[in-house]
């Protein structure tokens, strides 16, 4: 089994297995963040580039660095690779500059945005962002259109992540839902705004790391932090029936499926992802319709997770740590030439 | 004169019907090639020509052949690459449109060596009248046997198609070709798969450029080991130069490798020299998207020596002060060219060209667009100049295909060349809005460097 090391930490992993994935069974602050890749879409990831790490040698064999960075998910490991993210301030710099662009035409409308406080992109400009902006030019701007009648697309939101292209290929049929145009000015549709009709179609909505594709039955109802996410299930004919109900006291007030700590659908027990169909999504929208299991762990960090604050607090005494050149938990902090600006640096 | 290989007949009236091609020696090397040697001895011959790819890498065509994975059972593709569309390159383009069946001879040659019995032309949209000279001279091709069944008797079958795209300058890069010759958009794949294990309908696929595939048929017709006799030290053989900008005489010459670029730019056999007699202001060498030099480097390295036409001396003092050969289009600028102008000529072409996949380049590249607009608009500040430096560097190297380098380079080249420049356009927005200022650059007092 090839060896690699990451941020100074070695493990042995399967062969075939991205940078990324050995990042995540390492665990901890060295995982690099994506807003691309999805472990469940096939030929997801490489287009965001927020997963960018160096590659100080790259195998046993030929260890000469990669000359350019590399794109952390669609990477795989070499025996004897040795991989730096967050102890390259070159890499970290590197990864702020990709925000920059992420963030550089966003609407920044999050206090109208139903994603707010359960979106990636929030988190990620949290962790990694500037305070400000230096783009000072319009922002683009699309009007928001239906995909259907219950899903609602913000395209002025869109990362163009291609995930949701990804579901309307691999798990709807026909090729309606995919990408227009090019550039800057690309945008996700369907063709001629037709919803895509199928079964597993809601499924997009999960898979938006960003506030562009909601679900219209929720639209507005309350922000996500008031709500209490609840594990539950019924026994459905098209899908799997496993959910997360996200209640306001009996009220059932949204239905998703379940995520994991990657923010990911988590996986049946045959190892199958746990799509969930839009009946069960859109449709049961009652308490009785469900079995409760109980309340759901949500591990990531942001603002629904209880400690959220207390996890902040944590890091930015690491990152203190860090720019007084200590080395907490024995990880060797290289210094590069630019600035350690503690919002790059999380 | 310099040695002419490519371009030796396309004087020859009539040149691009099969008739005269043939009565000028055409197909002849193809007709010994089928008869008398093995697939591997047409590689073996590519590879001791040292060709270089001429669609803009310069990687090693003999090499790259040698990659192509042949598992039992598969077939194998060649695709030609013929989307030229890289601002200031059109050598292809005069290639095709005078002399079709040298790339259709070349095409069977490299196929027949490759062992593809299908291979396919991807021509630009802006070509279609190209595409017309093409299957034209393809039909002849299939109506004497050239094409198609047990070709000159040797059992060899082979197809070729013309495939017109839509005319994106992404669909150049070799993996969205393929997405786009297969009927998608024309997105760059992420690599790896290369195309040699991997390439079209995923099969195991070569991609070379037009002039590339074209030169197979000198180099058998002389033998890799004198074609490689010509040029100077790794770079071989002859190049395709597109020449335009304030030169006497813009087109496409044909020239050995190595010649000094002095003598191209100022010799009557090539350039004729500065239009009106004015003087050299910076030369874009390879194509829009290789750095821009300043006369001075331009015409010597930054060590003094004479710069040559050649992939290794347009490179030397790399980015610092030195360039890339590229894919041979030679701008040439004069001393009343403005240097922010251009630019921003060319990052609005690379902006428009983004396919978007990437966030570095979707969004970087009409960032670096806009604050040109605006240092050009006069409403720039010392800051955008520094904020476009930033911009290109955290593109580089950041997005999946090289249109974020292509987009990059030409910025940090500017910046780096003509950095005074800029700041004029900053410090004195007044001189930018008088008329006289936008002709003629010198009106008032900016100078080069
Ligand atoms: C954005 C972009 C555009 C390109 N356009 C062309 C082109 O128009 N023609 C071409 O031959 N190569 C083009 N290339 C290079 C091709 O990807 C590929 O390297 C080339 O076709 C290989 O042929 P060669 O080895 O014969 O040079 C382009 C590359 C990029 C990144
Ligand atoms: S709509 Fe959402 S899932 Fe689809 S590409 Fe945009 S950000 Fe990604
Ligand atoms: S670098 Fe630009 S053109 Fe190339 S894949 Fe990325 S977005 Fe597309
Ligand atoms: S997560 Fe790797 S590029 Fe987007």
């Amino acid at each position: 089994m090839p060896k690699v090391t990451i941020d100074d930490i070695p493990i042995e992993v399967p062969e075939g297995t991205t940078i990324l994935q050995a990042a995540r069974m390492i665990g901890g602050d060295i995982v690099p963040p994506a807003m691309c890749y999805y472990s469940k879409l096939k030929t997801s990831g490489g287009y965001c580039r927020t997963c960018i790490v160096k590659v100080e040698q790259g195998s046993e064999k030929d260890p000469r660095p990669m000359p350019k960075p590399v794109a952390s998910c669609r990477t795989t490991v070499m025996d004897g690779m040795v991989v730096r993210n967050i102890t390259s301030v070159e890499n970290l710099e590197a990864r702020a500059g990709v925000v920059e662009f992420l963030l550089l035409n966003h609407p920044l409308d999050c206090p109208v945005c139903d994603q707010a406080g359960e979106c990636d992109l929030q988190d990620l400009g949290y962790g990694h962002g500037a305070q400000e902006t230096r783009n000072d030019f319009p922002r683009r701007e699309f009007e928001p259109i239906d995909i259907g009648d219950k899903i609602k697309l913000h395209m002025n939101r869109c990362i163009l992540c291609y995930r949701c292209v990804k579901v309307a290929d691999q798990l709807t049929d026909g090729r309606c839902h995919g990408v227009l145009n090019r550039g800057e000015a690309s945008e996700i549709s369907t063709y001629i705004e037709k919803a895509i009709d199928n079964d597993f179609s809601g499924n997009v909505i999960d898979v938006c790391p960003v506030g562009a594709l909601t679900d219209k039955t929720f639209r507005f109802k309350s922000r996500v932090w008031y709500t209490n996410p609840i594990d539950a299930h019924r026994d459905c004919p098209t899908c799997c029936g496993k959910v997360r109900l996200w209640n306001q006291g009996e009220e059932v007030l949204r239905v998703t499926a379940r995520k994991d700590q990657w923010g990911e659908v988590q996986d049946n027990e045959d190892g199958s992802p746990a799509w969930i169909c839009n009946t069960c999504r859109f449709e049961k929208k009652h308490i009785n319709d469900w079995v409760i299991e109980g309340p759901s762990k949500i591990s990531r960090h942001s603002v629904i997770s209880a400690n959220h604050y207390e996890n902040a607090l944590r890091n930015i005494k690491a990152d203190t740590l860090k720019m007084m050149g200590a080395k907490p938990h024995g990880v060797k902090v290289e210094l590069g030439t630019g600035a350690l600006d503690p919002n790059n640096n999380k | 004169m310099g040695k002419k290989l490519l371009l030796k007949n396309d004087h020859i009236p009539g040149i691009n019907t099969l008739e005269v091609y043939r009565a000028n020696g055409g197909y002849s090397v193809l007709e010994k090639a089928l008869k008398t040697m093995s697939p591997d001895a047409i590689v073996e011959e590519v590879k001791k020509s040292g060709l270089r790819g001429r669609g803009g890498a310069g990687f090693p065509t003999g090499l790259k052949w040698s990659f192509l994975a042949r598992p039992e059972g598969v077939p194998r593709y060649v695709v030609c690459n013929a989307d030229e569309s890289e601002p200031g390159t059109f050598k292809d383009r005069y290639l095709m449109e005078r002399i079709p069946h040298l790339l259709v001879e070349g095409m069977i040659a490299s196929s027949f060596a490759l062992g593809a019995r299908t291979s396919y032309i991807y021509i630009r949209g802006e070509y279609f009248y190209i595409a017309r000279i093409l299957e034209q001279a393809i039909d002849e091709a299939y109506k004497a046997g050239l094409l198609g069944k047990n070709i000159f008797g040797s059992g060899f079958d082979h197809d070729l198609y013309v495939h017109v795209g839509a005319g994106a300058y992404i669909c150049g890069e070799e993996t969205a070709l393929l997405e786009s010759l297969e009927g998608k958009r024309g997105n760059p794949r992420i690599k790896p798969p290369f195309p040699a294990v991997a390439g079209l309908y995923g099969c195991p696929t070569v991609v070379n450029n037009v002039e590339t595939i074209a030169a197979v048929i000198p180099i058998l017709e002389m033998g890799g080991e004198e074609y490689a006799k010509i040029g100077i030290g790794k770079s071989t053989g002859t190049k395709l130069i597109s020449a335009s900008g304030h030169i006497n005489k813009p087109g496409v010459y044909e020239i050995e490798l190595g010649l000094p670029v002095e003598e191209f730019i100022y010799s009557q056999e090539y350039c004729g020299g500065i239009k009106g007699g004015r003087k050299l202001k910076a030369v874009v060498a390879g194509g829009s998207s290789v750095p821009v030099l300043p006369a001075d480097l331009i015409l010597k390295t930054a060590g003094g020596e004479p710069r040559l036409m050649s992939y290794e001396s347009l490179g030397e003092g790399g980015f610092a002060t030195g360039t890339m050969l590229g894919s041979g289009g030679f701008i040439v600028m004069d001393e009343d060219t403005s240097i922010v102008k251009n630019l921003y000529t060319f990052a609005r072409f690379y902006h428009h060209e983004s396919c978007g996949q990437c966030s570095p380049c979707r969004e970087g590249t009409g960032w670096m667009e806009r604050i040109l607009h605006k240092i050009l608009d006069g409403h720039g500040t010392l800051k955008d100049i520094d904020l476009l430096w930033d911009i290109q560097s955290k593109i580089e190297g950041k997005t999946i295909c090289p249109l974020g380098e292509a987009a990059a380079w030409p910025v940090a080249a500017a910046i780096r060349h003509f950095r005074s420049e800029f700041e004029e356009y900053v410090t004195h927005p007044e001189r930018i809005r008088d008329i006289k200022h936008y002709y003629r650059l010198n009106a008032s007092g900016v100078t080069a460097g």
